[in-house]
């Protein structure tokens, strides 16, 4: 072996001689081949590739709509239909995009739950939760950015009211809003940098999960029983075992994803964005994207400009300190029988907020949403604190091989604290 | 637990790899279910690459326009109009009976490409050919009575020094063949159709 080169352990020439001057063989076997993974995952543990996969997706198709589309604002919206109608393929590449972002808030709000049931965000993967809210935020700035280019009505008007939250501002709000329109109102130089930050954005998401990713593998992935793996007996390699576990969770992501674009393909847009945009007339009742609509019913269930905005983005920053908000040292929202129905109402008033901000902003609705939104917040800031100090959780298994491999379920109490086994 | 494994499913820890390490009689079948799962992968990926790459090929609204009408009646003995057909230079020539005796008069041995001028013109006065040389792709000179035509009166590219002659025939510099003469046809005796 000579010196400076990577100690490596593949056979095959080619491969090994790539491999020891660029360990990258090494390395995706460690992580991706051999990597100890807990040997209890659930299919709930297939989100997390699964949102890779649709982040890739959503690049290669955007990568070429923008070789067809253009970013101006007297010709955007024909330039799209002109996809739609002309370009070989045109639709079924704009249909992928288009549904592929719902796909990717499914995916990803799915993934989110699951770290927030099973307790994902707390140490030691503060920062690795942390990191994917991060995803989120840019995620939801890269859809709204990407809903705005086709300059339909919706786009222009959604543009109008988003980029207006930031007139809330004190002082330098209207300042801030004249900035990021580049005018005096949504125009040609909004369009420009919308499309160009929505083109850069998913190549910093990019970035992210790829720390996202790094930060995932020194903790090691979190399990539906939220204990860490005591040895080899708790783990299985990660190839074959959750590569097929994947692939299965793939083909039925693809099949929903399929039947969206081939048989919905505008379900779940609204057809007022199919009328170009017109800066002297607003829809009758515009409402953003499904995926916005928890977060845009809590900015109007607050009746004060200032006060919605702030919410608003503090429905996402409260995420950001999750991992302090919950005191509770069990992680699995399974050993936690009150914090449970807890979370689980939660869940359900996640899917009543999104209800109502689909909803006119008027009578039994508003009061509907502001229920809603104290019972979002009450959950991070007094549920969980409390909750911390008061529960009693049942009692853990001793490891995760005795609850998967030996009759399931939790063991008897006292078994918790019984030392690691040896492999 | 919703799957829990039997004690006689649970791998072999500290095994790595999956592969052939499961048996002989077991190795036929994996073999098969790896076979196929690679087949159905291979041609769903071809299928949806399909459609990326056709995307990138001329949209239906660019085929549309392949083909450009050409009036011939204001044209002159001794002129020449440059019309545009599928984003390129078409040079449409009106030639004198002169240039017409010249370009029949060359000896097949003498050219680079060989072909008589009657296979190279529908109507003897009418040279259409495309105005692109078929060296590097530039648009040759010769189409306004001030350009330079070259040594042998038709065309001359600026870019690599190539001349051509009245039937647009190669004769001297680097560009291997005859300018291209596009599909075209005679809608009446004032109009071509050119694509």
């Amino acid at each position: 072996m000579a010196t400076g080169l990577h100690d490596s352990s593949f056979t095959n020439p080619v491969v090994r001689w790539i491999d020891q001057r660029m360990p990258v063989f090494t390395m995706m076997q460690k992580e991706y081949g051999t990597f100890p993974t807990p040997r209890n995952f659930n299919y709930f543990w297939n989100f997390g590739a699964l949102a890779m996969i649709n982040l890739m997706i959503m690049i290669a198709t955007g990568i070429f709509l923008a070789m067809n589309y253009t970013a101006h604002t007297s010709m955007a919206f024909d330039s799209v239909e002109r996809i739609m109608r002309d370009v070989n393929y045109g639709w079924l590449i704009r249909y992928v995009h288009m549904n592929g972002a719902s796909m990717f808030f499914i995916v990803v709000l799915v993934h989110v739950w699951r770290g927030m049931f099973y307790g994902s965000y707390k140490k030691p993967r503060e920062l690795l939760w942390i990191l994917g809210v991060v995803i989120f935020l840019l995620m939801m700035a890269t859809a709204f950015m990407g809903y705005v280019l086709p300059w339909g009505q919706m786009s222009f008007w959604g543009a109008t009211v988003i980029t207006n939250l930031f007139s809330a501002i004190p002082l330098v709000g209207n300042s801030i809003v004249t900035l990021l329109w580049g005018g005096f109102s949504v125009d040609n130089p909004t369009l420009n940098r919308f499309f160009s930050l929505h083109y850069l954005l998913p190549f910093v998401i990019t970035g992210v999960v790829f720390l996202h990713v790094a930060a995932l593998h020194i903790t090691g992935s979190n399990n539906p029983l939220g204990i860490e793996p005591k040895g080899p007996q708790d783990t299985l390699p990660f190839h074959p075992y959750y590569t097929i576990k994947d692939s299965v969770g793939i083909v039925v992501y693809l099949i929903v994803f399929a039947f969206l674009v081939f048989f919905t393909p505008n379900y779940l847009g609204h057809p007022d964005n199919y009328i170009p945009a017109n800066p002297l007339s607003t829809p009758a009742h515009i409402v953003p994207e499904w995926y916005f609509l928890p977060f845009y019913a809590v900015l109007r269930a607050v009746p004060n400009k200032l006060g919605g905005v702030l919410m608003m983005f503090g429905a996402i920053a409260v995420l950001f300190v999750l991992p302090w908000l919950d005191r509770s040292p069990v992680r699995s929202m399974r050993f936690r029988p009150i914090a449970k129905w807890a979370f689980l109402l939660w869940t359900v008033n996640f899917f009543v907020l999104m209800w109502a901000g689909g909803k006119p902003a008027e009578g039994l609705y508003v009061v509907i949403s502001r229920l809603s939104t104290a019972y979002y917040f009450a959950y991070f800031l007094v549920i969980l604190p409390l909750l911390g100090k008061i529960e009693r959780p049942l009692p853990l298994p001793e490891s995760i091989s005795r609850a998967v491999l030996r009759g399931g379920g939790p063991l008897p109490g006292g078994a918790a604290a019984k030392p690691m086994e040896k492999a | 637990m919703a799957e829990t494994l039997a004690p006689s499913t649970a791998p072999e820890l500290g095994q790595t790899q999956g592969g052939g390490e499961h048996g002989p009689d077991q190795g036929t079948k994996r073999d098969f279910l790896k076979l196929v799962a690679g087949s159905f992968a291979a041609v769903g990926v071809g299928a949806i690459v399909w459609p990326f790459i056709h995307s990138m090929n001329p949209a239906k609204d660019v085929l549309a326009l392949a083909s450009t009408d050409v009036p011939l009646g204001h044209i002159a003995e001794g002129q020449a109009v440059t019309v545009m057909w599928r984003g390129k230079p078409v040079f449409v020539r009106h030639r004198t009976g002169a240039e017409i005796t010249e370009a029949k008069a060359v000896p097949l041995a003498e050219l680079r490409d060989p072909q008589p001028d009657g296979a190279r013109v529908q109507r003897e006065p009418w040279l259409v050919v495309l105005g692109v040389c078929t060296h590097l792709g530039c648009v040759p000179l010769g189409q306004k009575p001030t350009d330079a035509r070259g040594d042998f009166g038709g065309w001359f590219c600026p870019c690599h020094g190539s001349h051509y002659d009245t039937s647009g025939r190669i004769r001297r510099g680097p560009a291997p063949s005859n300018l291209v003469v596009p599909d075209y046809a005679f809608t009446s005796d004032t109009q071509i159709r050119v694509g």
